[in-house]
């Protein structure tokens, strides 16, 4: 097992309650930003129907997916009631001072 | 100290817990209790497997009673002891493990085994059922590593399983021998509409289909039919039905039939020995759900507690599939026979289908789909075989909320039995519920869930409780009032009252001031709050664009795959051969994959990646067209008296001026214009929010019409002579609109929801319109073009850009 870590980008580049994407190898990882400040990164798919999550809508530590509002909790990547799955989450480093965001991935 | 009673159970699972729990509430020093369990865990809630699957419930939250349970009501529990034989004479049993327990009253629970096709390759690994803790577990770990999942069965528990396996990411197809699925449970339209709906979340369907091997080496690879066809398989689950578990009883010399045969007081033929759940038959049925299980063990407990009782009769049963985004119901006899009459409901537009099944005047079975509000209610009156002359209609098209809080709904609610069940899935009776209610003072249907679980699986008895609630707590329950969302119970009139009335000028402050249930609202409450709050305030408010739905934010309208569309502003459908090149060039040099003439007389520049958006505008240097928003789309028209014959205005002239006039004008929803030179009305005007038809010497001015899903001719507003006047009866009926409409609701909805009348008389008078004309003038001057803004301001253009990535390998 491999871990990569990697620079993405500042806490400048995302907005409040906001969202960018990054490509890494095949696969398209979604940054949000928090209103309290936390930086989460999960896969940018809706387990629905692959809806683009970065799309979403931030309310509070959810992610409302824009094609059929299923909520996803940004925290565990978890579903929400009265939907089911999960999404897979990264580990995200701050430094607060530099305002640099970090992000972890594993590889087998 | 007295001797107890010695009791044995065999089968640790719901049926006989149930049953204990009973017997513990009614003679709790009456026996001295044994438990042997197959399986390694404690009691679980079996139906909850499918939500594990589904990812929405871990194991540890499924457990009904955990190991300390047993401990306090001083229970022996053998857990992973298969019972092995039982010596009916010297009353006593063996376990796998050599563990042996005598007994003066013996039950057995073993639940039912799922019953595997005995095709060729069925031992291979890969193929499994899905009834256990285990099941479950392999095909989680099976998702890990292979795709292509097989389950054969299109009943209940084989659509359950292949909807969790989807969630799990793995490919699924279902295989079933009839030509439609759960045949059980629904009659053929219902179950076409299910079969449409479940391949809309992506779940395949071979039907009609005989399996006839498992082919592979030592894991499956393929699962072939009779005819030659096959199909790919990683993992094949077989969900085609159950056959109860009756070896152990059948050994020893107990009566066994399909299930183990029991008397109305769950009694076998061997005195002393008693049979429940999915192993007993009783009257000829051997039952596959929970809610029958139920029954027996309260008759069951009775018995074994010397308590009176008038024994078991049956069940009818009911059926709701636990699949997400799926609602169907079905209970009792709903196939169509002689001497039964059918009341059907279709509505294709919704996806809506309820069919009724008539004898004797009585309800005796029912399915719904797409809407199952009313199944808890129509399974009572089931139930109750009460006679339902002249309510038949009433029944089918869904019982009024009123009916539930009050007269009959209330009377039989309040008639049932303390011990009745109201929440199937989770066996929660009357009597708990009131308990609930008068003793734990739960005043909610939420606090009701959260003490007694009942509502907390399928949902279906919610209005059960609701009137249960009603009935118990009277002046305290908490009324369920609707709010705008789940996040408030407030409405739009009174958000925006309260919004006015104390100068309320962010999302954030309102949901503050005004209690919201949630920390940040939803995508329901939060745009409308933007909207409403810059409706009011056109000077102070700063629009919030993180509470924009996505189209919105974007200023394009994003497709299915992820892409977006771009659609320039051009007025009244005129343009220029200038124009034209403009786009076809930008079209070219962006090797925009499609384009297309929209309804509204543009151009859409279809699947644009996010960061092509703001340079693909800065090429084409035009407004936006505003065609993805809560916003004004298009002025339509048609050529008029400039070249038409027929034309009796120019209305293209007009159409470009009301286009010029309210282009980026934010709506409660979207809202579409269209001018027609002649009453021949090419512009279709009359199925637009605000058309506009000229006639001899003048315009008629009609409102809320629509063009889309539910169609609508609009309403007559007035005839006007000049241009001039077009113009202000336009921005006073939007003004209007806008100021009093809900947030996403068309003028269609909203004209038919306050009638024409009440807006005839808003505009009616000369001062009201231009007071609304001015208003909607002070928020037009607002306003400027999204696209440019955003090609100037790298702030927001960032968003459209994806982060680069900079490793630093540790
Ligand atoms: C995935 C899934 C979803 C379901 N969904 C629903 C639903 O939505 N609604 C509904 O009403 N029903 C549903 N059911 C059916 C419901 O779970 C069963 O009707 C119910 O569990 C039957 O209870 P039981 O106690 O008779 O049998 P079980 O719960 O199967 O318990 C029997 C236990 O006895 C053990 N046992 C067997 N033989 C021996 C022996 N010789 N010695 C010791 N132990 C033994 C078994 O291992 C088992 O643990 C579902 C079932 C499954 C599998
Ligand atoms: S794709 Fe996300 S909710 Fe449907």
């Amino acid at each position: 097992m491999e871990t990569k870590k990697m620079l993405v980008g500042a806490l400048a580049d995302i907005d409040p309650k906001g969202s960018r994407t990054i490509r890494v190898n095949d696969m398209e990882i979604a940054l949000f930003r928090l209103s309290n400040g936390k930086i989460v990164a999960m896969e940018n798919k809706c387990p629905h129907k692959g809806g683009v999550l970065s799309e979403g809508m931030v309310c509070g530590t959810a992610v409302h997916c824009p094609l059929h509002d299923w909520r996803i909790d940004l925290n565990s990547g978890a579903v929400l009631d009265p939907d089911s799955g999960c999404v897979t989450t990264f580990p995200i480093e701050v430094d607060q001072d530099k305002g640099l965001i970090y992000l972890t991935l594993q590889s087998a | 100290m007295h001797l107890r009673k010695k009791l044995v159970l065999v089968g640790n699972g719901m049926a006989g817990l149930r049953m204990l729990e009973h017997l513990l509430k009614l003679a709790p020093e009456q026996y001295e209790i044994t438990i042997f369990g197959a399986e390694p865990y404690p009691n679980y809630n079996r139906i909850m497997l499918s939500s594990v699957l589904a990812g929405g419930a871990g194991l540890d939250e499924i457990v009904l009673n955990d190991t300390d349970w047993y401990k306090e009501h001083n229970i022996t529990l053998h857990m992973g002891h298969t019972v092995t034989r039982i010596d009916s004479v010297r009353q006593k049993v063996v376990s796998n493990q050599g563990v042996e327990a005598e007994y003066d009253e013996l039950v057995l629970a073993t639940g039912s085994n799922p019953f595997m096709l005995p095709l060729p390759g069925a031992d291979k690994e890969g193929v499994i059922a899905f009834r256990n803790i285990q099941d479950c577990e392999m095909m989680i770990e099976t998702s890990k590593a292979y795709k292509k999942a097989v389950v054969i069965g299109g009943g209940l528990l084989g659509l359950e399983a292949a909807r969790g396996l989807l969630n799990l990411g793995m490919d699924v197809s279902v295989v079933h021998i009839n030509p439609y699925l759960m045949e059980r449970q629904l009659d053929e339209t219902a179950s076409r509409m299910l079969q449409k709906e479940l391949e809309s979340q992506g779940m395949k369907f071979l039907l009609s289909r005989q399996s006839e091997a498992i082919i592979g080496k030592k894991r499956v690879k393929s699962l072939l039919f009779a005819g030659g066809e096959r199909i790919d398989a990683d993992l094949v689950v077989m969900a085609v039905g159950i056959k109860p578990n009756v070896e152990l009883a059948q050994t020893a010399g107990i009566k066994v039939n399909r299930g183990i045969v029991v008397n109305d007081y769950m009694e076998t033929n061997i005195p002393g020995i008693y049979a429940l759940g999915e192993c007993a038959e009783h009257r000829g049925i051997a039952y596959g759900l929970v809610a029958p299980l139920y029954e027996q063990g309260a008759v069951l407990a009775k018995r074994l507690a010397g308590v009176q009782t008038e024994g078991y009769s049956g069940s009818v049963t009911s059926t709701k599939l636990k699949v997400s985004g799926v609602d169907v119901f079905s209970a009792g006899a709903f196939a169509e026979q002689e001497g039964t009459r059918v009341l059907k409901y279709q509505d294709e537009v919704d996806g809506v289908y309820k069919k009724l099944v008539i004898q004797d005047n009585k309800l005796v079975g029912a399915v719904l789909f797409g809407d199952t509000n009313d199944g808890a209610e129509l399974f009572s009156v089931i139930k109750n075989g009460e006679t339902i002359e002249g309510r038949e209609k009433e029944l089918l098209l869904g019982i009024p909320q009123e009916a539930l809080a009050s007269g009959s709904g209330n009377s039989r609610l309040e008639g049932l039995a303390a011990d009745e069940i109201i929440c199937g899935c989770n066996g929660v009776s009357k009597g708990t519920i009131v308990q609930a209610i008068q003793e734990q003072d739960c005043t909610s249907v939420g606090q009701i869930k959260a003490c007694t679980k009942a509502s907390a699986s399928c949902g279906g008895c919610k209005p059960l409780v609701e009137g249960l609630l009603q009935i118990y707590a009277g002046e305290a329950a908490v009324p369920v009032k609707e709010g705008i969302c789940g996040c408030t119970p407030l409405s739009r009139d009174e958000i925006v009252a309260e919004i006015k009335r104390m100068r309320l000028m962010t999302v954030k402050e309102v949901m503050n001031v005004l209690e919201w249930g949630t920390e940040e609202g939803c995508t329901k409450c939060r745009p409308a709050l933007n909207y409403y709050l810059g409706m009011l305030w056109p000077d102070e408010y700063v629009d919030e664009k993180e509470s924009r739905i996505t189209n919105e934010r974007f200023h394009a309208n994003i497709q299915k795959d992820g892409t977006f569309s771009v659609v320039p502003r051009i007025y009244g459908g005129v343009t220029s051969p200038t124009e034209l090149k403009k786009i076809a060039e930008v079209a070219e040099q962006f090797e925009v994959p499609l384009v297309k003439f929209t309804g509204g007389q543009r151009l859409d520049l279809l699947g644009i990646k996010k960061e092509n958006l703001p340079k693909i505008w800065e090429a084409l240097g035009m407004p936006s067209g505003h065609a993805y928003g809560k916003t004004l789309r298009t002025v339509k028209t048609c050529v008029g008296n400039t070249f038409c014959r027929f034309g009796t205005q120019d209305s293209i002239a007009m159409g470009i001026r009301l286009e010029k006039e309210f282009e980026r004008l934010n709506t409660p929803s979207k809202v579409k214009l269209a001018v027609s030179g002649c009453p021949r009305n090419c512009a279709e005007a009359t199925i637009k929010d605000f058309g506009v038809v000229a006639i001899d010497g003048g315009w008629e001015l009609h409102i809320g019409g629509n063009g889309g899903v539910h169609v609508r001719a609009t309403d007559l507003l007035c005839v006007v002579k000049t241009e001039d006047e077009v113009v202000e009866w336009a921005a006073a009926f939007l003004q209007y609109y806008r100021e009093n409409a809900n947030w996403n609701e068309r003028t269609s909805t909203w004209v038919e929801r306050v009638g024409l009348a009440s807006i005839k008389k808003a505009l009616e008078s000369k001062e009201e319109r231009l007071a609304l004309q001015s208003r909607i003038q002070a928020t037009l001057s607002k306003t400027t073009d999204p696209w440019k803004q955003i090609i100037r301001e790298q702030e927001l253009r960032k968003n459209f850009e994806p982060l680069t990535k900079v490793e630093t390998n540790h």
